[in-house]
């Protein structure tokens, strides 16, 4: 019972967060020193065009009753309309965000799936060439720029090898063959059982992901390897190789549960640095994702789009976090 | 003969060259109580620790022999030892804060040391660890084999570790420090349960300790250590004979209710006692 009101709790410190995200953004964006209604009436349209312009937008009117109007209709769902795509920001986000989602997901499964084990065997095999190979191999992940590793392979896998497809989420000839349900295309593919359409959307997600997946798989694998050393050095771990267990099991069943609880607030917070929308790595490969649609909205100076993405960005952090902090109590018996 | 040491050394790499944690030291026991005394850094854990080859990874351990039930510690393989550790000679650990994993229930616990050394179904072997809690003289077996070690007193923590250790039936009991992180009336309490346990199975016992009457009113000997050497290896009765004078400085430092001394005496070390 306990354990459901301190999560409310949690949970309830949600919408007053947002609330506060919702403020700074809309004033960031009002007093930048850009005009939003140049960036829609042109350089040199008349006065009278801006004015009308102007009043339309409802930018004429004091900053508290713009701020009470937009929240107004943010209660409603409705974020306003992109001046650039001149569609909802709703149904802007619902077509970009999947494509991130779907990027970020894959990404970070394969980040996990090979930097635990990475930053583990790092931690038991301490000073060994294993360690030290771990530790190159995650520092190139860190250190080389995301947008030359992207660039590079491209021009190994795509343009020397062929054993991937370019750029973009599929190919040209396939694109709209399925019907779009979720918007994620791999499981769109998968409920219209079009095997094709779904081989193609994995091909596509391959390198985009790989390359993501290299920089957060670095970050979790040294941060794993770090948790684990301090795991390792436990009295209780003397205990568990008393009592005649094998080294698997006391590595496994005894030190890893026990860094359970700080792996999962690293994971959280890549994954929600993933879902933020890698914008170079989807300029480089032309991903029609968030990150790609909020840097051209700001260049545009298209307010209701960056504020909307914006939003959205901030909502996933702190539904992350709240899931991550329903994760420690399942994981650690004594925040419960 | 179950343990018989000859000419023990650990060694720790330093600045300056290796640095000897534990010299020469010989030692051998059977069916009995051994107290092993020492201050901190006396090399007493680290001589109870080789025995089950639980050392830290940059300690170097050298020894004429190093035996265990006749099995030659040092050179044997990892899948022998585990058949040493736990199985046939087991060990306490002082806090049982840190001692015992945090994220595993106590009965969790217990029912693993059972089921490493038997063939032993998950079912069995939670009843097992009832079982055992229950012969650790804990009032309610069943709550606390589902409790978390953060919800376990210093002493029912102990227990538990204790009911972990015999699990498998060791012919060996290690305690290292068993009571230093207790009360004083716990520490009894514990002492009392673990006199009865080891003479009720018939098992050996190491006990180590920085607490000389204490070792010495619960073991047949008691092995006096100092800068990682034996100085001097006494029956528990002969104490007042005790000839090196680290011991007898020892002794000299204990407070008695009957001998009124306004001030304990401090004792003067020789450094002649360190070659």
């Amino acid at each position: 019972m306990s354990r459901l009101r301190t999560f409310a709790a949690a949970a309830s410190s949600v919408p007053i967060t947002l609330f506060g995200l919702v403020l700074v953004t809309f004033l960031i964006g009002r007093v930048m020193p850009i005009d939003p209604i140049i960036a829609i009436v042109g350089d040199h349209a008349q006065n009278d065009v801006v004015e009308a312009a102007r009043l339309q937008l409802g930018l004429d009117r004091p900053l508290a009753v713009q701020f009470w109007l937009y929240v107004k209709l943010l209660m409603q769902g409705d974020l306003g309309r992109s001046v650039m795509t001149s569609n909802p920001v709703t149904r802007d986000i619902a077509q970009y965000f999947p494509a991130t989602i779907e990027l970020a997901t894959v990404a970070i499964l394969i980040a996990v799936a090979i930097g635990i084990p990475l930053g583990v065997l790092a931690a038991v095999r301490r000073g060994s060439w294993v360690d030290h190979g771990v530790r190159v191999f995650c520092l190139a992940g860190h250190s080389i720029p995301i947008f030359l590793l992207a660039l590079i392979g491209l021009l190994v896998f795509y343009a020397t090898l062929g054993w991937t497809p370019g750029t973009g989420r599929s190919d040209v000839g396939l694109e709209g063959m399925v019907p779009d349900v979720t918007g994620f295309l791999t499981i769109d593919a998968l409920l219209a059982r079009d095997w094709e359409s779904l081989r193609d959307a994995c091909a596509h997600l391959v390198l985009p992901a790989g390359v993501l997946a290299y920089f957060s798989m670095a970050y979790i694998a040294r941060m794993t390897r770090a948790f684990m050393l301090d795991a390792l050095s436990g009295e209780f771990v003397i205990t568990a190789r008393a009592k005649g267990l094998s080294a698997a099991r006391v590595i496994w069943r005894h030190a890893f549960p026990n860094i359970a609880v700080r792996l999962v607030t690293v994971l959280a917070l890549t994954y929600a640095g993933l879902l933020e929308g890698a914008v170079v790595t989807e300029t480089v490969f032309g991903w029609p994702g968030l990150g790609q649609y909020l840097t051209i909205s700001l260049l545009n100076a298209d307010m209701n789009a960056v504020l909307g993405a914006t939003l959205v960005i901030g909502l996933s952090y702190l539904l992350l976090n709240l899931l991550a902090d329903a994760a420690y109590r399942l994981l650690d018996p004594r925040v419960r | 003969m179950l343990v018989d040491i000859r000419n023990l050394s650990i060694a720790f790499p330093s600045a300056t060259g290796p640095s000897l944690a534990v010299r020469e030291v010989s030692l051998s026991l059977g069916a009995e109580k051994l107290g092993i005394v020492g201050e901190s850094g006396s090399g007493k854990s680290l001589t109870a620790r080789s025995l089950l080859r639980l050392l830290p990874d940059n300690a170097t351990v050298t020894a004429d022999r190093l035996e265990f039930a006749g099995i030659d510690v040092l050179g044997a393989s990892e899948r022998v030892l585990r058949g040493i550790r736990g199985k046939r000679a087991g060990l306490i650990l002082q806090d049982p804060k840190f001692s015992l994993n945090p994220v595993m229930t106590a009965g969790a616990q217990i029912a693993e040391a059972f089921r490493a050394h038997r063939r032993a179904g998950r079912r069995e072997a939670k009843a097992a660890a009832i079982d055992l809690l229950a012969q650790v003289q804990i009032r309610d077996p069943a709550r606390v084999a589902g409790a978390y070690p953060h919800e376990l007193s210093g002493g029912m923590g102990q227990r538990v570790m204790i009911a972990m250790m015999l699990a498998p039936d060791p012919e060996l009991l290690i305690a290292d420090e068993p009571t230093s992180a207790l009360d004083a009336t716990v520490q009894a309490e514990i002492l009392r349960l673990m006199e009865d346990l080891v003479s009720r199975r018939g098992m050996a016992l190491m006990l180590i300790s920085h607490d000389l009457p204490l070792v010495s009113h619960f073991c047949d000997r008691v092995a006096v250590m100092y800068a990682g050497r034996i100085v001097e290896t006494l029956a528990a009765g002969e104490l007042a004979r005790a000839e090196h004078p680290y011991t007898r400085g020892l002794l000299e430092c204990l407070p008695t209710l009957t001998h009124d001394q306004a001030r304990l005496p401090v004792m003067a070390r020789d450094p002649a006692w360190l070659a």
